[in-house]
C-alpha cells in the first residue's frame, strides 16, 4: 500500500467501543460530525459495515443528500474499520477511490488512541484539501462529546446558523 | 504542547513536515542542522505532545503532523465571527514582510 497522505490522532478518554459506535451509528454521529461548510451534520450509514458492503457518507437533514460513498475493505469491531472513500458519480470507478483507516487502541489507562490515516488522496487535490481541513475539526467534536456528552457549543452554533 | 512548541528546532520540524508529510527520521535530518539523536529526541517530545503522530510502514517510521491539539486550541478560543477579521491581517502581514515562516 502507498503511504497515507495524512496521518491524525487523537487520545480520548473512553472506551474502544464507544469510538467504534460513534463512527457507525447515525445517531451519535449527528452529535459530532459537523461540516461548517456544508452547515449540517453528517453521518455514516451502511447496512452491516461488513467488508464488501456499500457504506454512505450521508447529510443529517431531510435530503439526505449523499456526499461520499464507498465500500467497507476492513471491519473488525472496535479495533479497525477500512473503508473506500468516494464521490457517489465515481463510486464504481476503483482507480477514483481513496481509503480512510480508523486504528482504535485502549491503551489501559482509561484511554484510547484513535489513529485516522487517508491515502491515495494526492491525485484528487480537491479532495485532498477537503478531506484534510474536516477531520480535525470531526476528531476534536468526538474528543468533546464521548467525554463531556456534549459536542462543542461554538461548532454546533456555526453547524445550524450557516 | 506549548512547551513542545516553544522550541525552534521543533517548529522547523513541523514545517518541514508542513511542507511534506510522512517523512523519515534521515528525510528530516537532511534538511535539519542538528545530529540524528538531537532531532529523535525533538520528536520525542512532539509525539508526546501530540502534535507528530506516527505511522509504521513495514519497518519505516514515517511522522505526520497531526493538527488535532491546535484544533482544540482554535476551537476553544478563536471565535466563529473572527475567522475573516485574522485572515484578512495575515494576508496584510504576509504582504508587507513577505511569506517567510520562520518570521511568523
Amino acid at each position: 500500500m502507498t503511504k497515507p497522505d495524512f496521518v491524525y490522532v487523537t487520545y480520548i478518554a473512553t472506551t474502544p467501543e464507544k469510538i467504534w459506535n460513534a463512527l457507525v451509528d447515525p445517531d451519535m454521529a449527528r452529535r459530532y460530525w459537523m461540516d461548517p461548510t456544508v452547515g449540517c451534520a453528517r453521518v455514516n450509514v451502511s447496512d452491516d459495515w461488513q467488508p464488501g458492503s456499500r457504506w454512505e457518507h450521508r447529510r443529517a437533514d431531510d435530503m439526505e443528500t449523499v456526499d461520499i460513498a464507498g465500500f467497507v475493505a476492513e471491519s473488525d469491531p472496535p479495533r479497525r474499520l477500512v473503508m473506500s472513500w468516494a464521490r457517489p458519480s465515481e463510486v464504481d470507478d476503483a482507480t477514483k477511490h481513496s481509503r480512510v483507516s480508523f486504528d482504535i487502541e485502549a491503551l489501559g489507562n482509561g484511554l484510547v488512541r484513535l489513529t485516522v490515516a487517508h491515502d491515495d488522496l494526492a491525485r484528487d487535490p480537491k479532495m485532498l484539501a477537503g478531506v484534510s481541513g474536516g477531520w480535525p475539526t470531526v476528531l476534536s467534536n468526538l474528543k468533546t462529546l464521548l467525554e463531556t456528552g456534549h459536542a462543542l457549543p461554538s461548532t454546533v452554533a456555526k453547524a445550524t446558523a450557516a | 504542547m506549548f512547551k513542545a512548541l516553544a522550541d525552534p528546532g521543533r517548529r522547523r520540524l513541523l514545517d518541514l513536515l508542513h511542507r511534506e508529510n510522512g517523512q523519515t527520521l534521515g528525510a528530516l535530518c537532511e534538511h535539519m542542522d542538528m545530529t540524528r539523536q538531537a532531532a529523535t529526541q525533538h520528536l520525542k517530545v512532539l509525539e508526546d505532545a501530540n502534535l507528530v503522530a506516527v505511522f509504521w510502514q513495514g519497518r519505516e517510521k514515517l511522522h505526520y503532523l497531526n493538527p488535532v491539539p491546535l484544533h482544540e486550541i482554535h476551537a476553544r478560543w478563536i471565535g466563529k465571527f473572527e475567522h475573516g477579521r485574522l485572515a484578512a491581517l495575515r494576508e496584510l502581514k504576509k504582504q508587507l514582510e513577505g511569506d517567510n515562516d520562520d518570521q511568523a
